[in-house]
């Protein structure tokens, strides 16, 4: 453990972490209609584990977010392939994707496309591989 | 009204826009890291808020468009700026970067030699605790 007096970045970075992890969720459920998507919705949250990362130990982060990161990425691969293939099972082209509004009795109507999820896959596979790149690097000592 | 928030939002960009010269300005001219460090954190935050207010202002008015991330990037801004200046020249200071020949104070000094003066006092006593536990 590091024993250096970050008492300021830390509490901020507590308060600024909910901030940026919305902001990424917002630009990737935003990304059909606005700028925005899976890559830099992925590239905003893990810009948020980095952010943890500045301020506290690998293992103390390890330890608040206990996930493989690698399997994160196989997870985004098979939501990726999933989306594409399951095309295939309403006999149309791989990659044709459905879109249609569903009406959901708290939320109202809402407007949802399989591409969402596919981008699901690109966010997951964004977070794992720079999160894989940058802990292998951080942890050589 | 029309006239008041349109005179308003030119306010708010132009002020922003000077505030942002003077934090340059200040960068330039001041001697020391952490004076020029107190230049760019401070004048450049709140020029950068004053522009940020101002383009919210223009798109509410003229536009009705209530645009949140602009929000957003005012409160981020104003939490972020404040610390990464402070860790610039925390970092600057315990790399030993020299302040300026005419500066006259440093606590921070005084603080460090007395807090490990301190330590060093702790660690006597604990050794004596020892040296008794151990007899």
């Amino acid at each position: 453990m590091r024993t250096t007096n970050n008492v300021i970045l830390q509490t901020s970075i507590k308060i600024l972490l909910f901030f940026i992890v919305l902001y990424s969720v917002y630009i990737f459920t935003a990304g059909h209609y606005y700028p925005g998507g899976g890559f830099i919705g992925g590239l905003m949250t893990a810009g948020a584990i980095v952010l943890l990362l500045i301020a506290y130990d690998i293992k103390t982060v390890a330890k608040i977010l206990p996930v493989n990161y690698r399997i994160l990425t196989a997870v985004g691969l098979i939501f990726a392939i999933g989306t594409s293939a399951g095309a295939l099972l309403f006999n149309v082209p791989f990659l044709t994707h459905a879109f249609g509004h569903v009406v959901i009795p708290v939320l109202g109507d809402i407007s949802l496309h399989t591409a969402t999820l596919f981008d699901l896959g690109v966010y997951f596979v964004v977070v794992g591989v720079t999160m894989t790149i940058i802990q292998t690097i951080g942890e050589d000592e | 009204m029309n006239a008041i928030i349109e005179f308003l939002i030119g306010f708010f960009i132009l002020v922003g826009a000077l505030l942002s010269l003077v934090a340059a300005f200040g960068v330039i001219r001041l001697p020391d890291v952490y004076t020029r460090n107190h230049a760019a954190s401070k004048s450049a935050t709140l020029g950068v808020m004053c522009i940020l207010l101002g383009a919210f202002l223009y798109f509410y008015h003229l536009e009705g468009h209530f645009n949140s991330r602009l929000i957003l990037g005012f409160v981020f801004l104003f939490m972020t700026s404040p610390v990464a200046g402070h860790l610039i020249s925390r970092a600057a200071y315990h790399s030993g970067v020299p302040l300026w020949n005419k500066s006259v104070r440093d606590d921070l000094k005084r603080d460090m030699k007395k807090a490990s003066a301190g330590n060093k006092d702790d660690l006597k006593k604990n050794n004596k605790k020892k040296a008794l536990v151990s007899k």
